[in-house]
């Protein structure tokens, strides 16, 4: 009966090589479509989530996507270097004080393109906020913030790259037209002063430390 | 003081975020706001926002609780504010696939999408097509029509995106969509410029004269849109490739230009397409290198990262073309971009000559620490490369390597450092004993049982053969002591490798493996066990035949397969040294428990394991194309897959055991009306044709589809088992059973098809066919049966202690000129192809230089005899000359295997 037992006793080690053998090859032809993005984020100084859109499977799950966003933070929080290959795709990013901007794309991706809509992205944004790029201005902005994020991408495909056009689209209230050109009257008519106030002082604040 | 200040400070930037600690159910509370009447939009845009901030944060929302804030939120529809609609159309995007009914807006959508209101209209097309399936398309198909071609460059845009978005369901739908497509790209405003390319572009992506010609002629009417340029790059790119056409080629000159385009993009997006294309010289690479040196001193981090890697991936194949940039590219070493330097150095790595190494390595060496896993992973494939490129430098790069595999790193890091050991030491035998002892230290101290396996199988298989494979025992038989028992079992089997090749350790072999005889693990022992006994023997061919190259079939499926063997008290199983498949023999050994007899077991009615294969080449199915599919992981084997399927088909009970599965063979040009692959299996007698076939056009339904086979000289077509209906688009298999000729030399022929059926035309729209069809068939290409179908491939780690086993008795040996041959890996290749053998011992690759060479193949030939084959062949003026010599185990198998090739 010992017999029968003869083929069971090389498969271990065989079955670890051949597995191995398969190379992980990169590069290769890219397929020629219009789908380029595989997700756009905003993440806070601790790494925390803001907004962020996955247009693709990569992340099938919150609990995936929180995790990615958690590591890609980690990696890029400190060095402002622009652009990282992690976990096999291709990131660029943008910080501005506690905020911090990622556009994702495939590896084999055109990096200029994917820059490109980080442009669009960051300067939509700041023209939204008025240049008050920051957590606080962000969340009170947050239903421009998400048209605008919407003007841009779609599904994956590039929808807007200009940042005028995006918020022309978005196409904001009256009442926010930059402080500067607003009249006192204007101001003060608004419902509510306070946020005027404030926004006043935030614009202070950051033109100081500019 | 000062904490308690700063908490205070903290809570309130925390109270100043008005979406921190939202609650989802108090959200969802809130959207009863929206049946107020009048509605507040200001207020009724805040929950909005918040509900859309929740659903962003990734919280899962039931079914009923979206539905139910879904329809409180179409009462929204009655505002007419900007803000609160636009968010709206977000809303009903986020929860198109959580809510139930959600059609229930489309008529208010296609309002807005036609209405006067032109910044609503873009996103309203955007959100209709993410609630509308293909059944809905229809009552919008005419006002998607007027809305790609809309003056608005917003409306365009989104209608055109939103058509590749439902072209994935509703391909047919947007086929019809290609005029109006047409007429976009040619629109002035440069995104819809770009999204009608890439719209036109996926409808008529399988029509490679269509691409051909929208190529050529938006090469010339210029574009505007970088990015429209950029698409239009990569689809020459890919027809290029698909031609396999070189720089020669229209396509070719077209991205030449766009290195002299005015965006950055396009110029990079040209270099990378030029760098990509495999039939490229060093010259048509030369002024793509140039506009990649200059993007290096860009100081743009982007660009400069582009650049370097793609000059990376240049010095990969032509290492020479990029010696000009070396200047910059040393620049970059101090980047302070990680990723930017490491690119540099490994590029520089790829470039540098000879000298230069010691001085690379060096500095290598003072940043490994600071980068990731990933980029570490790229230094060591450059090291790789160094490794072939300058053998004389092993001592310097083994030793790095060897400091590399002592440091911290994940598990990615370590096996490729292993697997640039293991290739290192497979191409050049004097890097060999240093990387063997760099080997031995690692696993004193591996923590991935994967690879102290894989090493251990390296040491058994290449230990042997060194002049003092004494020393390896030691370290070897510390894992027996020290290791979990996967590691043991490993190991195990390598001290026995060197009991069997060696003769002089024998003894000692035997000691140790005795010692094994009492693991705690069954396997361990089993092992042990076996070995000694067959160590034992002192007979070479045992040795050979159960040591030195053994079977390859998982532990799990043979042992369920035996257990079921054992429970039914079976005693007589004998088994010969063949490579079987874990399914297969499960199904045999099932079959055999089912009707009991007399006879023993026999392991040749099992199939035999499949050799790796290349990634299966699955046709695409229109309308499932355009995205990435990730590739299928299954655990049986493609051949598994064949074998069950056609387990499934009654009439084919009763041939016996699928021995071989050929590769899908087109048997008509893709593009046709009726689409068809054939897929030969190989029984012991008979053959079975599997023919796949597709309906492409949309107004026929087929009946008893067959395929009628003319049969050659000997082969006797048994039967047809006809495919019922064949509707639009679904594929189905019918199948032809032949009997193989009785003559055991007589394998191969040439069979004429047609393909018949009864038709039925249909509506196309709602598949509806009519009750009366008529008889109707279509001609398709041969289907040839050669040599190769009744081969199966083996890997024989050590061929000659095979050839030996086999023995002389059915050897066959004959002379050819292969005239038409002009280099030996031609030959190589051919004979390869001709034979269907799997080259052993990497004999299918000749060094550099040389005139002559011995190919080695084996496999087993149909009805499970050994087929081994000795190939000496010569290059002279005249051609190849080949010395052919065939073993087998059977007469008629050397016979038919050594006239295959004449």
């Amino acid at each position: 009966m010992s017999i029968v037992f003869l083929p069971i006793l090389f498969i271990h080690s065989m079955r670890a090589y051949n597995h191995v053998k398969i190379a992980n090859m990169d590069g290769g032809i890219l397929e020629p479509s219009l789908y380029s993005l595989k997700a756009l984020a905003i993440l806070d100084n601790d790494g925390n989530r803001l907004l962020a859109k996955y247009y693709d499977d990569t992340f099938p799950t919150a609990k995936e996507q929180k995790a990615f966003e958690k590591n890609l933070f980690n990696k890029t929080h400190r060095a402002n270097a622009e652009i990282i290959m992690f976990e096999g795709m291709t990131c660029v990013y943008k910080s501005n004080v506690d905020l911090f901007f990622y556009v994702v794309g495939s590896s084999n991706e055109n990096e200029l393109i994917l820059a490109s809509v980080l442009n669009c992205f960051y300067d939509s944004i700041s023209q939204i906020l008025r240049k008050n790029v920051e957590k606080r201005a962000l969340l009170d902005n947050m239903d421009a913030v998400f048209l605008a994020t919407d003007e841009i991408c779609d599904g994956g495909i590039i929808l807007e790259a200009d940042p005028n056009a995006v918020v022309q689209k978005v196409a904001v209230r009256n009442d926010d037209i930059p402080l500067g050109e607003q009249t006192v009257a204007q101001a003060l008519g608004n419902l509510n002063p306070e946020k005027v106030l404030q926004s006043a002082k935030e614009q202070i604040k950051w033109s100081l430390l500019k | 003081m000062m904490m308690l200040k700063r908490d205070k400070k903290e809570e309130e930037e925390g109270g100043g975020n008005p979406f921190n600690n939202l609650e989802k159910s108090t959200v969802l509370q809130e959207t009863r706001t929206f049946n107020e009447t009048p509605i507040n939009p200001r207020k009724c845009g805040h929950i909005l926002t918040k509900l859309l901030y929740v659903i962003n944060q990734g919280e899962n929302i039931g079914a009923n609780e979206a539905t139910e804030a879904f329809f409180a939120m179409t009462k929204l529809f009655q505002s007419k504010d900007p803000i609160l609609r636009r968010l709206m159309y977000m809303g009903i995007k986020d929860m198109s696939k959580i809510a139930n009914d959600v059609i229930i807006v489309t008529s208010s959508l296609m309002k807005d999408m036609t209405g006067k209101e032109d910044q609503f209209r873009g996103p309203a097309i955007r959100a209709l097509c993410s609630i509308t399936d293909t059944s809905m398309l229809q009552s919008i198909e005419r006002y998607m029509k007027q809305a790609i071609v809309d003056k608005v460059p917003g409306v365009s845009s989104a209608a055109l995106t939103s058509s590749l978005h439902l072209s994935k369901t509703s391909q047919d739908v947007t086929k019809r969509w290609v005029n109006e497509a047409q007429e976009a790209v040619n629109s002035d405003n440069i995104m819809v410029q770009y999204h009608a390319l890439g719209l036109l572009y996926h409808i008529r992506r399988n029509d490679k004269l269509a691409v051909t010609k929208l190529v050529s002629k938006f090469s010339k009417h210029t574009l505007k849109s970088p990015y429209a340029y950029c698409l239009l790059i990569r689809i020459a790119t890919k027809l290029i490739e698909e031609e396999d056409a070189g720089s020669g080629s229209p396509m070719f000159d077209f991205i030449e230009s766009c290195l002299r385009h005015k965006s950055e993009m396009v110029i990079y997006e040209a270099a990378q397409a030029i760098v990509q294309l495999k039939n490229t010289t060093a010259k048509d690479l030369a002024p793509a290198v140039s506009v990649l040196q200059l993007f290096c001193s860009s100081p743009k981090p982007t660009l400069r990262f582009a650049a370097v890697r793609t000059l990376n991936k240049v010095a990969m194949k032509h290492p020479a073309a990029v010696t000009a940039c070396n200047l910059d590219l040393e620049n970059l070493i101090t980047d302070v971009n990680r990723s930017i330097a490491t690119l540099a150095i490994t590029t520089l790595l790829k470039t540098g000559s000879e000298t230069s190494v010691d001085r690379l390595m060096k500095q290598i060496s003072t940043f490994m620490s600071e980068i990731s896993d990933e980029f570490k992973i790229v230094v060591v494939q450059a090291i790789r490369s160094l490794c072939a490129k300058f053998p004389r430098k092993h001592s310097v790069l083994m030793n790095f390597l060897a400091s590399m595999l002592r440091d911290e790193g994940g598990f990615d890091y370590k096996k490729e450092i292993v697997d640039c050991i293991i290739a290192t030491i497979e191409e050049n035998p004097e890097a060999k004993e240093a990387g063997l002892a760099h080997l031995c230290e690692f696993i004193e101290d591996c923590e991935h049982t994967v690879l102290a396996t894989k090493i251990l199988h390296l040491l058994g298989r290449e230990g042997p053969r060194t002049p003092t494979p004494s020393k390896y025992i030691r370290f070897i038989y510390n894992r027996v002591i020290l290791e979990n028992a996967a590691v043991r079992a490993a190991a195990v089997s390598a001290i026995a490798k060197f009991g069997g090749h060696c003769e002089e350790l024998l003894q000692s072999c035997v000691v140790l493996l005795e010692r094994c005889e009492m693991d705690t693990d069954d396997e361990v022992r089993d092992r042990a066990t076996f070995y000694v006994n067959v160590l034992k023997q002192q007979q070479r061919n045992l040795s050979s035949a159960y040591i030195l190259n053994g079977l390859t079939v998982s532990v799990v499926g043979l042992e369920r397969a035996l257990y079921s063997v054992l429970e039914h008290g079976l005693k007589h199983v004998c088994c010969t040294g063949l490579t079987v498949s874990v399914v297969g023999l499960e199904r045999a050994l099932h079959q055999y428990t089912l009707e009991p007899s007399e006879s023993p077991f026999d392991m040749k009615t099992v199939p035999l394991a499949t050799q790796p294969l290349a990634d299966q080449k699955v046709r695409e199915t229109p309308g499932l194309a355009g995205d990435v599919g990730k590739p299928e992981k299954s655990a049986a084997t493609r051949q598994d897959l064949y074998a069950e399927q056609l387990a499934a088909v009654p009439e084919l009970a009763n041939v016996g055991a699928l021995f071989k599965s050929s590769q899908p063979l087109e048997i008509t040009e893709s593009e046709t009306e009726y689409y068809v692959q054939c897929i030969k299996h190989t029984f012991s007698n008979y053959m079975v044709f599997q023919f796949d076939c597709t309906n492409t056009l949309n107004d026929q339904v087929l009946d008893r589809v067959t395929v009628d086979m003319e049969a050659a000289d000997g082969f006797e077509v048994v039967k047809q088992i006809p495919c019922p209906s064949l509707p639009y688009n679904k594929p189905g298999s019918t199948y032809t059973l032949v009997h193989l000729p009785e003559d055991p030399t007589s394998v191969t022929g040439t069979f004429p098809c047609t393909l018949k059926f009864v038709v039925r035309d249909c509506d196309p729209n709602t598949g509806e066919p009519d009750d009366d069809g008529y008889e109707d068939e279509y001609v398709l290409e041969d289907v040839e049966v050669t040599v190769a179908d009744h081969v199966q491939k083996v890997m024989k780690p050590n061929f000659a202690a095979s050839w030996e086993e086999v023995g002389p008795e059915n050897e066959l040996e004959d002379t050819y000129a292969l005239s038409s041959m002009s280099t030996l890996e031609e030959a190589i290749k051919n004979i390869i192809q001709y034979l269907g053998l799997q080259p052993c011992e990497r004999s299918d690759k000749v060094p550099e230089g040389k005139s002559s060479h011995t190919l080695y193949l084996a496999g087993i030939y149909r009805g499970g005899h050994d087929a081994l084959v000795r190939a000496k062949l010569a290059l002279d003026t005249s051609g190849v000359t080949m010395q052919l010599t065939v073993r087998s185990t059977d007469p008629s198998v050397s016979e038919v295997l050594a006239t295959a090739i004449a």
